[in-house]
């Protein structure tokens, strides 16, 4: 599905990224975690296509395709969605004309015709149900007046609308409650196939628990380190990250 | 801010779509401004004495005047001699009688989406159409005149209801009010008049088109729209203007009236011509628009969908007069490349309990200014006065200016006045958020914008809203909800 190698990537001429190597299969879920600055974020900024971020070096292939020659809403509509940290306020926009936008630019892409109106808004109610939104969030604007927990559970009901083959959830998990965590972990569940994959970055094992990903790596200061199973997250959980620089000699 | 940038270009890049010429003989007279040519206008029109003495009058207190200068605007020198200011485009040709309508001219008005021939007419909607000095037609005037209501140019008006329109005409905004209404006054050619008698519910939306073609030669429409008691009328403008590379001038007055528990309803999309990318030609639009709201409880709202022009220099206001009396002002100005809009309201509360509400949204892209200037004027005698102003403007890109410039004027204790502003830029986040859910940056700021003037757009009548949309750039898929 997903091929980096050797990315090298750099903002404002500083580079973050120093020769990432990653391959995700379909139906795999990575989880990327690392300590703070190590450039987790600069690599899923990387590969929506965020203008601000430079590749210097390297390729990504994504399903045959050279991904870095896309524009951004080229790769979401190839089927890249990105659940973002800070999920984005843009007032006036309401929810419903915002992800009507979303879903005719991708139905455009593939070369079919708007989706009626009936058939949206029953789609709409359907999806929200996977994260427990309620119907006065059709009306409200794109995350204006949202709480945390309904942001990331905002992310999560745009993803189901999108079909996405790749999903990248950057710290998820951020400012999240037990409550919300887990709705938002199960509504993610819900949208599994075996032709869908996940990039998950996070700090933290709680959302891998509900999560269960396939391949753990690790990222310092720029370099994937050390990749392993899923014991590695509760290893890192228990111990930190230090060990795995000492062993990597850094 | 690369991508938002390249919109701004695509933005300004893009064709004006109203740019053409019409080729039809037209009479044009002789440039230049004087006591004769007023003369020579009201001739033209067959006028009476009385109103060839309102122009004179107006015409030597505007000798006296000097333009305006405190717009927050770079203003090209006018020379006003150097402006015809009569052409008219219905000028009678050999074998034909004057009645008939160069099909040029149906052609340009189908063109413009706005057909003459009321089969094709836009249900619901009648129009009086304006090219240049001259109305060429109006419709659904004999179906109008079943209910009682005139709706014809204010040409035909001054011959057919000479005792309305002189009991009307320069009694909201008199010849001395300003620079560009005494010249207005002085030479003025047509516009619409529209007359709803007591307790009348206008059936259709009225609307005036106006539309200058002939090169060199200004425009100075004149509407005044009168609603008795208890009467109602949804009034709509539209205009539009070749592509020239020398300033054209339309200098307007727009009066109402609106009597005891009586409700107009006024909607404007301008799209004069805005001058090419590097600021040359375009529309010059000085416009003075004022409502009376004189009876008790009436109520009167300003909408407007400003894009066009090069110079926008237009207050549409409202002198609350009768108790209990409502208004409104919901604006949306857009500019981009070197544009510039200087626009607001006036409310002026003089009746009791009156009440008055101002939404503003400006909009500037490319090297445009764009202000705001309001003023809330509540008189001694206004006992309960509320107003409430809300005037947001939004940034594209970081070479235009925003500005505003409200101005208070209190002089009761009891009133109350609320005044609220906001500036804010679209970011690159939000953009980012849009391309990920793929949405292309030009759909993205289409959707961001329109979603900004949201308020606005919301108060004009259905056709008007489509086509406003469209200004703004928003395919129609992505707006309805």
């Amino acid at each position: 599905m997903l091929e980096i190698k050797n990315l090298h990537a750099s903002i404002n001429g500083k580079e973050i990224l120093k020769g990432i190597n990653l391959t995700v299969r379909d139906g795999e879920i990575h989880a990327v975690m690392g300590t703070n600055g190590a450039g987790k974020s600069t690599l899923s900024n990387v590969i929506v296509g965020h203008p601000a971020y430079e590749v210097t070096e390297g390729e990504i292939i994504f399903n045959g395709q050279d991904l870095l020659a896309m524009k951004t809403e080229e790769r979401a509509n190839a089927g890249i969605f990105m659940s973002f940290q800070q999920p984005i306020e843009i007032p006036g926009v309401s929810m419903t004309n915002f992800m009507r936008a979303a879903v005719n630019a991708r139905r455009k892409y593939q070369g079919l015709e708007p989706m009626p109106a009936g058939e949206f808004l029953k789609l709409m109610r359907e999806k929200r149900k996977i994260v427990e939104l309620d119907s006065k969030l059709a009306n409200r604007s794109v995350n204006e007046g949202f709480s945390g927990g309904e942001k990331k559970r905002n992310e999560i009901f745009q993803m189901a609308m999108l079909e996405p083959t790749l999903s990248i959830l950057d710290e998820t998990d951020s400012g999240l409650d037990v409550d919300a965590l887990r709705i938002v972990a199960e509504g993610f569940n819900k949208l599994r196939t075996p032709e869908t994959s996940a990039i998950v970055i996070t700090h933290y094992q709680r959302l891998l628990d509900y999560l269960k990903p396939d391949i753990i790596h690790v990222l310092i200061d720029g370099k994937i380190i050390k990749t392993a199973g899923p014991e590695l997250a509760l290893e890192i959980e228990e111990k930190g990250f230090d060990w795995i620089k000492e062993e990597a000699g850094l | 801010m690369s991508d938002n940038n390249q919109f701004v270009r695509e933005v300004a890049e893009k064709k004006y779509e109203y740019g053409f010429t019409t080729d039809v003989q037209t009479e044009i007279i002789d440039k230049g401004l004087s006591e004769d040519v007023v003369r020579l206008i009201s001739q033209k029109k067959g006028e009476p004495e009385w109103l060839l003495e309102f122009r004179l009058k107006a015409y030597r207190h505007w000798l006296t005047m000097e333009e305006p200068k405190w717009g927050h605007l770079d203003m090209p020198q006018i020379d006003y001699q150097d402006i015809s200011y009569y052409a008219d485009p219905t000028q009678k040709k050999e074998g034909r009688e004057k009645k008939e309508i160069d099909p040029e001219l149906m052609k340009t008005f189908d063109k413009l989406g706005i057909p003459l021939e009321e089969r094709l007419a836009l249900s619901g909607t009648a129009v009086d159409a304006v090219m240049d000095s001259v109305s060429v037609k109006t419709t659904f005037r004999e179906k109008l005149q079943e209910k009682g209501i005139i709706f014809c140019s204010i040409s035909e008006a001054v011959k057919e209801h000479p005792d309305l329109v002189r009991q009307y005409l320069g009694s909201v905004v008199p010849y001395r009010d300003n620079y560009f209404a005494a010249l207005n006054s002085a030479v003025f050619s047509d516009g619409s008049f529209v007359y709803i008698p007591k307790g009348v519910r206008c059936p259709m939306e009225l609307s005036t088109y106006f539309r200058i073609n002939a090169r060199g030669t200004g425009q100075f429409e004149r509407t005044l729209i009168v609603c008795d008691d208890n009467a109602y009328v949804s009034y709509l403008e539209g205009c539009t203007a070749p592509m020239r590379d020398e300033n054209q001038l339309h200098a307007a007055i727009v009066e109402i009236v609106v009597m005891e528990n009586a409700e107009v309803k006024y909607s404007t999309v301008q799209n004069w011509y805005p001058g090419d990318h590097e600021g040359k030609g375009g529309v010059l639009n000085l416009v003075t628009k004022r409502g009376h709201l004189r009876g008790a409880n009436s109520r009167l709202s300003w909408t407007q969908v400003e894009t066009g022009s090069a110079i926008t220099w237009k207050y549409p206001s409202c002198i609350l007069s009768g108790d209990g009396s409502q208004a409104e002002f919901y604006s949306v100005a857009v500019t981009n490349n070197y544009q510039q809009a200087d626009t607001g309201t006036k409310m002026i509360h003089i009746g009791k309990n009156t009440k008055s509400t101002i939404i503003s949204k400006g909009i500037s892209a490319g090297k445009s200014q764009n202000s705001y200037r309001g003023l809330v004027k509540v008189s001694a005698k206004a006992d309960g006065a509320r107003n409430y102003s809300s005037c947001d403007s939004l940034l594209l890109g970081s070479h235009c200016g925003a500005h505003t410039f409200p101005y208070m004027d209190i002089h009761n204790d009891t009133a109350i006045v609320e005044h609220e502003a906001t500036t804010s830029k679209i970011s690159e986040d939000q953009l980012l958020y849009c391309n990920q859910r793929g949405i292309n940056t030009e759909e993205a700021v289409s959707l961001i914008v329109n979603g900004y003037a949201k308020d606005v757009l919301n108060k004009l009548p259905m056709e008007f809203a489509v086509e406003a949309q469209k200004l703004l750039g928003v395919s129609l898929e992505g707006s309805v909800g």
